[in-house]
């Protein structure tokens, strides 16, 4: 029994249906529980959110990846299981309190102050929360001093923030450098992303990280928690 | 089911209706004054037994006669035309059904050029950096055979956008003679592809073989009647205003034997047609009325197509420019005055001037190509492959064109709003902007998959260099892996044992053997 539910949360990541109404991309799935819906039926059946999230939620996007990798995926495909995984996620997270089980870690992120484009930052929220990270979402055009407040708050692993126009890309330094004289600098890592970015600049502003795009995000968020934890 | 082709539902129009009055008067006018040169001494007997006015002008070894065409002979001929063309098809799902008012587009390849053109690459190595290599496409002209045309009809066969196959190269192996070209020709294209075969002759001698052999592929006269699985094409009116002696005789011949026939002109702005657009507009007009006209005289009710390949002339060389922007404004006022006779056009587009695929070949025949598409032609000669104008034919260049043509196909589609996509639009909407990401992306996905995005580029590299033409290389070559259906083996022995002048090198079963 609690194979057959983690099997149908796996084939409901790879459609990418968070809940009962979502269509997913083949024929007479709508109607039919979605991600959310069956996690709750796991948990229902005292199944270990550990093993809803191994043998669930990571095995399906594990298939994923390979059905992107074979091009038979491409990016919305990707976001859709992503998105599907953080809802998962969302309702699994209390659930993982006081267990040895965890969500990766905690990423902030934000547009920065000037900016109002948000479609590449939310494309990397997705991605993250499907790939296990909580996210905390600020927003965009947010002023300086609220990124260095939330990260005193929240405490996260990460600080992605993100800029389209070459005239907010400046606000990145600034929060950098905000975030050094409130002395948190040491406490996060920094990732930043976005059409006139560069990995120079990211170096050149004391950025721990560039993604070039969301997947490049994922990996550096990725490689950066792998070094912490070894 | 015949072949869709691509409907454009609101085709451009480049002259207004009374300029579309202005041109056709005009073209009476031509008719009536100065007529035209009848280099054919039995056109100008037809024309003079159906009520024209024919002097004769000269004697001697070179004869002709002033044939001057009465407007009412010219109207009537173009009321007795069927408005309705067919062209049939080995495989009956790639017939073509043309209607004179509908605007229905079908792509087909030609014309007949000498000069194939091979593709090889060549890896070049940066001097200052050994590791840095590039591969850089080479093309090698020489002259077009038998083989190289089955080989581009094999190729056609399975282009998606190509409708119908005209040849795309003249046959100058050493055993073609006049004699026997037009039945290899015909065989050659006939045997590797399952759609429409249109081609000129070269000798009016192999007409009759060439229609036995079209008859034994569908199974005798009643049935290519039907499905008219060839058709012929042929440029009667020399401009300005001049019917050829022996291509005239071809095409009195066609008609009588009630095939479909492109009545077809190519004047060329500033040489032989005037340099303004209103002077070659009326001209190659009356050039293919007065066609079109002695088609019904010989054999009422004949499936013709208003030909029209104008062009203007390069003002360096004074040799055609189909590149020239010019050349697509006249093939679309002629598609337009066409359409005004409701007879199905034959129009022409894609033809460049460059000699070798690349930016230049791309930009020419993809305007012309898309803006020629919109007005609405309904057979388009749209040049899949050719270069120099119509001298040389790149494979190469064919693949590519199927791509662009692709892209033009998805254009056209027609819009798919209406009130059940708004009101599922009007959902999402809803649906989205009260979620904290704010993103369509879930809704991409059904519709991904459905065929209503359009595709990308199938050429697209790594978008840091321009592999475009390795791997439009590689497509051409996996096209040319592909099985061909092939005529059956009793029937391609009929035809070798029927038809002579067939080389015995193009009979695959006899081959295999």
């Amino acid at each position: 029994m609690a194979e057959d539910i983690l099997k149908l949360i796996q084939e409901n990541v790879i459609q990418g249906r968070i809940t009962k109404d979502d269509e997913g991309f083949e024929e007479g799935m709508s109607g039919q529980p979605g991600v959310t819906e069956l996690i709750e039926m796991a948990l229902a059946q005292n199944i270990n959110a550990q093993d809803i999230i191994n043998n669930g939620l990571t095995k399906g996007m594990e298939i994923v990846g390979e059905k992107f990798e074979a091009k038979q995926y491409f990016i919305p495909d990707m976001l859709a299981s992503a998105q599907a995984v953080g809802a998962a996620m969302d309702i699994l997270e209390p659930h993982l309190a006081g267990t040895a089980a965890k969500a990766k870690g905690k990423i902030i992120v934000a547009t920065v102050k000037g900016d109002l484009h948000d479609i590449g930052k939310n494309i990397v929220s997705i991605l993250l929360r499907g790939a296990g990270y909580t996210v905390k979402d600020l927003g965009n055009d947010i002023d300086t001093s609220t990124i260095v407040e939330a990260v005193r708050e929240e405490k996260p692993q990460f600080l992605g923030l993100s800029a389209l126009l070459i005239s907010t890309m400046a606000n990145m330094a600034d929060v950098v450098q905000a975030l050094k004289d409130a002395g948190l600098r040491d406490k996060v890592k920094i990732i930043i992303g976005g059409a006139p970015v560069s990995e120079e600049f990211a170096k050149s502003i004391g950025a721990d990280g560039y993604g070039a795009d969301g997947f490049g995000a994922v990996r550096v968020v990725e490689s950066l928690f792998n070094a912490d934890a070894t | 089911m015949p072949r869709e082709g691509i409907l454009v539902r609101t085709p451009y129009e480049r002259i207004t209706d009374e300029q579309v009055q202005q041109i056709h008067h005009a073209s009476m006018e031509i008719l009536k004054d100065p007529g035209l040169i009848s280099f054919n001494k039995e056109a100008a007997e037809i024309f003079h037994g159906n009520g024209a006015d024919v002097t004769k002008v000269s004697s001697g070894d070179n004869p002709c006669w002033l044939v001057r065409i009465p407007e009412k002979l010219v109207l009537s001929a173009v009321d007795s035309t069927n408005k309705t063309v067919k062209l049939g098809a080995r495989n009956i799902e790639n017939i073509l059904v043309m209607k004179g008012d509908e605007p229905r587009v079908f792509f087909i390849t030609g014309s007949e050029t000498n000069t194939w053109l091979d593709v090889g690459f060549q890896t070049y190595v940066r001097k200052s950096e050994p590791a840095t290599e590039i591969r850089v496409p080479e093309f090698h002209p020489r002259r077009g055979t038998v083989a190289d045309l089955c080989k581009s009809a094999h190729v056609c066969e399975h282009l998606q956008t190509v409708d119908g196959y005209i040849r795309t190269v003249n046959i100058q192996d050493k055993d073609i003679t006049e004699d026997n070209k037009d039945v290899n020709k015909f065989f050659a294209s006939l045997n590797n592809t399952t759609k429409h075969v249109m081609s000129g002759l070269t000798s009016l001698k192999q007409l009759d073989n060439v229609v036995r052999m079209a008859e034994l592929i569908v199974g005798g006269k009643e049935q290519l009647k039907e499905n008219p699985i060839i058709s012929f094409i042929t440029c009667l009116v020399k401009s300005p205003l001049q019917f050829v002696e022996d291509t005239t005789d071809t095409f009195i011949e066609i008609c009588r034997r009630g095939l479909p026939v492109v009545v077809s002109s190519s004047p060329q702005a500033g040489t032989s047609a005037p340099i303004k657009e209103a002077g070659i507009m009326a001209q190659i007009n009356a050039e293919v009325l007065a066609g079109i006209t002695l088609s019904q005289m010989v054999n009422k009710g004949t499936p013709v197509l208003y030909g029209s390949v104008p062009v203007r002339a390069r003002m360096d060389t004074l040799g055609d420019s189909y590149g020239s922007v010019e050349t697509s404004q006249y093939n679309i006022d002629c598609v337009q005055m066409a359409r005004f006779y409701k007879i199905p056009n034959y129009s022409t587009s894609g033809v460049c001037d460059a000699k070798v695929p690349g930016q230049q070949s791309s930009i020419e025949r993809l305007f012309s190509d898309l803006v020629v598409t919109l007005s609405g032609p309904q057979f388009l000669h749209c040049a899949y492959g050719l270069l120099d104008c119509n001298a040389i034919f790149c494979l190469l260049q064919a693949v590519l064109d199927d791509a662009h043509f692709q892209m033009i196909k998805f254009l056209l589609k027609p819009a798919p709003i209406g009130e059940k996509e708004i009101a599922e639009t009007l959902k999402q909407i809803r649906e989205v902007v009260a979620t904290p990401d704010k993103m369509y992306i879930r809704y991409i996905r059904p519709v991904m998959r459905s065929g209503e995005i359009s595709s990308p580029y199938p050429f697209e590299g790594d978008l840091t260099s321009d592999n475009v033409f390795a791997m439009a290389y590689e497509r051409m070559n996996e096209l040319l892996a592909k099985p061909v259906e092939h005529i059956d083996s009793a029937t391609t022995s009929k035809i070798f044992q029927e038809i002579p002048g067939l080389l015995p090198r193009l009979n695959v079963y006899e081959e295999r053997r």
